[in-house]
């Protein structure tokens, strides 16, 4: 794609009024981190994929963005649909097949502002579920195979949608902002679904970290393996993307100084007591059952 | 099916989650993990004043199958609605993250999932995310040693976060009365309005997200009777079939191909969704 089709994008982009009110921030800091790199245009609209570097060595850029012009309706504002699913995937195992025979597979760089899944009835008939296994399927694919795979959460992280792209990272960063969120549902629709009203909801989510929206109590479930604060997350300076840089040549360090190519990276201390216990109590009773 | 056959099919939707696993396993065979007396319940239900259940609604299963190491994960539909909340959620990661770890030190061990879920419990909504996607992790791992069956019999079927992992199985088996899709009618009918979906439709919910529509698309590898013995012999031989050549997940290039033949501007119909991926996605 060329830099005039990439810049019509973005004012395509700009245009448009994304729901969840930071749907430019991949955009932006997808294309601030990749430079002069272009976007591939074989790619739906609503997916920007980029090759650059990272630490000096080559890396993929990846983000879900809105396409008003999506020529499905319920896409338009920065969700992932059924062929941005499939894409997303295609993405990722484009990456796992070049470097098949590679001893050092190139990093993955998950840049995360995702209002939701898509909620629609063509969706659903058409397997919606299947086409964000596609996508997380592919990302703990290659995961398995040695690249690393690094989430930064610039905007939204909502559910399926989180789920598809980026949960699967080996390592989550997140920018402590009011407009970063992280949850499994809308308020209106979690209301309707648990039979209370909004204002209970939020009472609630006050007391309950897991239920909150906001990324600090986010943060305190032990999830991320770092939390930035950029002066301006809506347009990436360069005092902030020198740092956002740097925390993700470290994310990069660290996973490969692990050794490791599964998810114990955000089994950390945090609220998650029950689910270590659960873990340890399996493994204990685990060789004596029958084999 | 007459009536003396009605009186004596032993149904495998009427069973609860422990009695499914354990007739899924060689007789005998079953140990549970984690069960109820380890009284292991939900700290963030208790915090919200409702009330937990000793498994947190999930069984996990060991034992063997036609001889071969087997753990068995099974969500229980009638708590909560089967949905996920930390640890029934961690309960289902953990066994399957031990069954790959297994097949790392040469033990084959494989495992089926038996979902009747909602989702993430929205009382611990991140927590039950966060295991959704080390669920979704696990399932990936494990599949590339041996089969992850998914199975969802009804009557809850089989929605949000799991749906996905219900996707990423090497094979998915369902009943007629059991329904998939990633949301639920009541939050489509939220987000985007009762034109868009009218999740008091019954029979159009069930025909897009139905067991049988979802086999005859080629989004489920097989819709069964509800039978213990069939659904027992239908397991036992998907397992003998091994690892797939190609996991439905990793078909993007097939999707893709028969999505670009659908026009978007109308809405879905069961006929149509079953014309283009009988083309594009079944062979």
């Amino acid at each position: 794609m060329t830099m005039y089709l990439k810049q019509q994008l973005e004012d395509g982009v700009a245009a448009a009024a994304p729901v969840a009110g930071t749907g430019c921030r991949g955009v932006r800091w997808l294309a601030a981190l990749t430079g002069d790199a272009q976007l591939d245009g074989s790619y739906c609209a609503a997916l920007h994929v980029a090759d650059a570097t990272l630490a000096g060595q080559p890396a993929r850029y990846i983000a879900v963005v809105p396409d008003p012009h999506n020529r499905f309706a319920r896409v338009r504002n920065g969700e992932i649909g059924l062929l941005e699913g499939w894409q997303l995937a295609r993405a990722v195992h484009e990456v796992i097949e070049a470097d098949r025979d590679a001893a050092v597979k190139r990093p993955i760089v998950a840049v995360i502002d995702v209002a939701s899944q898509a909620y629609g009835r063509t969706e659903e008939a058409y397997g919606i579920h299947q086409a964000l296994a596609g996508a997380a399927g592919a990302y703990a694919e290659a995961r398995l195979a040695g690249h690393p795979v690094i989430g930064l959460i610039v905007g939204s992280a909502m559910s399926g949608a989180f789920l598809a792209h980026g949960y699967q990272a080996n390592r989550l960063i997140a920018f402590d902002d009011p407009k970063v969120m992280v949850h499994a549902m809308g308020k209106a629709s979690a209301a309707r679904i648990t039979l209370r009203s909004v204002e209970a909801l939020e009472q609630l989510a006050a007391s309950v970290p897991p239920m909150a929206y906001d990324i600090r109590n986010y943060a305190s479930l032990g999830l991320l393996w770092r939390v930035l604060s950029p002066a301006d997350p809506d347009a990436p300076g360069a005092a902030d993307l020198a740092m956002v840089r740097q925390s993700l040549e470290e994310a990069l360090a660290d996973i490969v100084a692990s050794g490791r190519s599964d998810l114990a990276g955000r089994q950390n201390d945090g609220l998650r007591q029950a689910s270590g216990k659960v873990r340890e109590l399996l493994r204990q009773q685990w060789q004596g059952a029958a084999r | 099916m007459n009536t003396s056959e009605l009186l004596a099919r032993d149904s495998f939707i009427e069973r609860n989650a422990r009695s499914r696993a354990k007739a899924l396993l060689d007789e005998g065979s079953m140990t549970e993990l984690v069960g109820p007396f380890d009284r292991i319940t939900s700290p963030w239900l208790a915090m919200q004043q409702l009330v937990v259940q000793a498994d947190d609604g999930v069984v996990v299963a060991k034992g063997t199958l036609e001889g071969l190491p087997t753990v068995v994960l099974a969500i229980e539909g009638a708590f909560q609605g089967g949905s996920m909340g930390e640890v029934g959620g961690a309960k289902i990661a953990g066994a399957l993250e031990l069954a790959a770890e297994d097949n790392r030190t040469g033990v084959p061990t494989q495992a089926a999932i038996l979902f009747e879920t909602g989702g993430v419990r929205l009382q611990e909504a991140n927590l039950g995310l966060a295991a959704i996607a080390e669920i979704q992790a696990a399932i990936v791992d494990l599949r590339r040693y041996r089969p992850v069956i998914g199975i969802s019999a009804g009557t809850v079927g089989c929605y949000g976060g799991m749906s996905i992992a219900a996707g990423l199985c090497s094979y998915l088996v369902l009943t007629g009365e059991a329904r998939l899709g990633l949301n639920g009618p009541q939050v489509i009918e939220q987000e985007a309005g009762v034109a868009e979906f009218d999740s008091r439709n019954r029979p159009l919910i069930w025909s897009l997200t139905g067991g049988a529509q979802r086999h005859q698309s080629g989004l489920a590898d097989l819709c069964v009777e509800d039978d213990t013995a069939i659904m027992r012999a239908t397991v036992a031989r998907l397992f003998r079939q091994g690892v797939p050549k190609q996991h439905r997940s990793a078909r993007y290039a097939d999707f893709l191909a028969s999505l670009a033949q659908l026009d978007a501007s109308v809405p879905a119909t069961a006929q149509q969704v079953r014309a283009i991926y009988t083309r594009g996605v079944q062979s």
